[in-house]
């Protein structure tokens, strides 16, 4: 194993432009009724294109509120935050939306599927976001079920699904916009191991046509699917490694 | 997210939450159909006040002499007292204002009262005896359907003639001809000369229940005391030319009645104004507390809507969450909301235009009142309960858009 920071980075520099995302400094504090938590105390790291990264960490280390951050869900207190080449840690809302339906594909641990819409309509919805007309909108939404293998899923509810196929629905929600990172949070923590491992060959398909995948997890043999593991303690990077390949 | 898209978007959530809708669109609801139904109910009895009511009593450009007013919505006992106390009008005080008036018009004597009329052993009760000069026809647009009326000289010569209205000829004949029959008032025989035409009937009140006799016939006896009217009818051929009778008239009672400048008139004036004045006195009060009932239905409607919105917002928080997850901004989530409520709103809105309409249609079947419905209150009644559901729409929708989504996200 290698450590897998490419180069360092000042403020003031832009990123290489293999580097999808790049973080310097990164911090996050919350306040809790008066007393200041340092979730985050300076985070640098980077990330190329095409990488599969998996982030680790046990509960309290800020895997999640690194999460929300790579995930343009909040914004930094301090630090910077690049995104594809675009500095996004000082936009303002509408922005971050814009670039969430752009950039970022969101896999849940409770998938986060709208229960009474079909699996075509919470495939539609990044679209229907970003403006696109009904008539490609519906097309392009049933190419990306059936690239999961969910075409005669798509007048399904949720609830009509097995967990499998509700991820499913969420992996193909999130690639509906061929998004720069998919970003999964947990995404085996609802799903059995065989269809973990079944997911977890669904990335691994992903990974190999391209896509970049950042992806947290506390579970080891999860992890061990990524081709690097940045592990976290207490909002720190603690380890960085890059699994030989 | 576009306009048309949202509006979809609401529809799909108003059908899986049908009866929450169903309770939002209520109150919105309510206050449409109260609005078209009242308004519509205004403007028939307004329509019908003016054209049938005082129309048919009175008549256009026409005003009665009288003791007292005949159409007094509530006046004290003693003003009562002091009307009763009037001198009454005699036959001299008609002669001497229609042949003191100069301005050209025609007048009638006039005077009525309820009574028996028979025919053989047939008998019809509480008919609306009238002894009547001949220009009555045509100062009341009595026209004669069979037979005729009475001439001046039968007028005159007190001929014991009469003609009868619609429904009294079908009661006492029952599809005979009637002309030339003898029918009797109190014993004494009245040769029948005319029918008149139908002319319907007045809040439900047949109108074709009459008998008009020459007012110095023996029918003088069942309605007045000897030598008096109930009134002088004038009828001028334009309002102006009423005015100045009207004027001559006062002038020539005034002095007849020896009357002293500062002493008021002790006999009336009556016009189909007079009438409507008591209408108005009631339309007004309508007005006021009308939109008033319209306000309250809807501020309750808006309320129980902003409610319900809110708790759509609470239950659906994660919902929000997901969508801005997904790339929905602020101004998405608002429209997806104010959308939802405004077409809450707008389905109540239409459901009251229905049922505002069909209740002025009912009213128009069931009553006499010529409700009719008006496209202003369709349009106003639209337009305020649309409003209503995005006015109380806007703050439900402002706290969805300004959730954060990680907080959303989180709740289960």
């Amino acid at each position: 194993m290698t450590t897998a920071q490419p180069m360092t980075f000042r403020t003031g520099d832009t990123p290489l432009p293999d580097i999808v995302i790049l973080t310097h400094k990164l911090a996050r504090d919350y306040d809790m009724g008066g007393e200041v938590v340092h979730a985050l105390r300076g985070v640098d790291i980077q990330i190329r294109r095409n990488e599969f990264v998996a982030i680790m960490g046990p509960s309290g280390s800020g895997k999640s509120t690194l999460m929300n951050l790579i995930g343009c869900l909040d914004t930094p207190t301090a630090g910077e935050y690049w995104l594809n080449g675009q500095k996004v840690s000082d936009l303002s809302d509408d922005e971050l939306a814009r670039i969430r339906n752009k950039e970022i594909g969101f896999v849940f641990q409770t998938f986060n599927l709208l229960p009474r819409a079909t699996s075509l309509h919470n495939v539609e919805l990044p679209l229907i976001y970003a403006g696109m007309p009904a008539q490609p909108r519906r097309q392009q939404a049933a190419r990306a079920l059936e690239r999961v293998g969910l075409g005669d899923r798509m007048a399904h509810k949720p609830n009509e699904l097995s967990g499998g196929q509700r991820q499913r629905v969420a992996i193909a929600r999130a690639l509906v916009n061929e998004p720069s990172i998919l970003l999964a949070d947990e995404p085996t923590g609802n799903l059995d191991s065989a269809t973990s491992a079944e997911l977890m060959g669904v990335f691994a398909d992903l990974h190999r046509q391209g896509q970049t995948i950042v992806m947290v997890t506390h579970e080891h043999d999860i992890a061990a699917h990524a081709a690097r593991v940045v592990t976290l303690r207490d909002g720190l990077i603690a380890t960085d490694q890059r699994r030989a390949a | 997210m576009r306009f048309a898209e949202a509006v979809r978007l609401a529809f799909q959530t108003i059908r899986a939450q049908k009866l929450k809708s169903v309770f939002s669109a209520v109150g919105v609801f309510i206050g449409v159909a109260f609005l078209i139904g009242a308004w519509s109910i205004v403007n028939g009895m307004n329509v019908y006040m003016t054209e049938k009511f005082a129309g048919t009593l009175i008549g256009v450009n026409t005003f009665h002499l009288r003791r007292r007013p005949n159409f007094t919505p509530n006046v004290s006992d003693s003003t009562w007292r002091a009307w009763r106390r009037r001198p009454r009008i005699s036959f001299e005080d008609a002669d001497a204002v229609s042949n003191g008036i100069t301005i050209p018009v025609i007048t009638a004597w006039w005077s009525e009262d309820r009574g028996d009329v028979e025919y053989g052993s047939k008998k019809a009760k509480q008919v609306s005896l009238q002894g009547a000069t001949e220009r009555y026809f045509d100062i009341r647009n009595i026209r004669i359907e069979q037979g005729r009326a009475f001439t001046p000289q039968e007028a005159r010569g007190g001929t014991t003639v009469l003609v009868m209205g619609h429904d009294l000829a079908d009661k006492l004949f029952e599809g005979r001809d009637p002309l030339g029959k003898s029918v009797r008032i109190h014993g004494i025989p009245y040769r029948v000369i005319g029918v008149a035409e139908r002319r319907g009937n007045l809040l439900g009140i047949s109108l074709d229940k009459f008998v008009i006799a020459p007012a110095v016939s023996p029918i003088q006896r069942e309605v007045n005391p000897p030598g008096v009217i109930d009134a002088l009818m004038v009828k001028a051929s334009s309002e102006v030319e009423m005015r100045e009778a009207m004027g001559q008239v006062e002038g020539i009672m005034r002095s007849r009645r020896h009357l002293r400048p500062h002493q008021d008139d002790n006999f009336v004036l009556e016009t189909s104004e007079g009438v409507l004045d008591f209408w108005g006195k009631i339309n007004r009060i309508l007005l006021a507390v009308g939109p008033g009932l319209v306000l309250i239905a809807l501020v309750v409607g808006g309320i129980v809507i902003m409610n319900i919105m809110l708790m759509a917002v609470a239950e659906r928080t994660r919902e929000i969450g997901i969508r801005k997850s997904l790339g929905a901004r602020r101004r998405d989530i608002l429209r997806q909301f104010l959308a939802e409520s405004a077409t809450l709103a707008a389905i109540g809105a239409v459901l009251g235009v229905a049922t505002g309409i069909g209740l002025s249609v009912a009213l128009n079947a069931a009553t006499p009142l010529p409700a009719s419905v008006s496209p202003v209150s369709i349009a106003l009644g639209v337009l305020l309960g649309a409003g209503v559901g995005i006015v109380a729409g806007v703050y439900p929708a402002s706290r969805a858009a300004r959730l954060d989504p990680i907080v959303a996200l989180r709740q289960e």
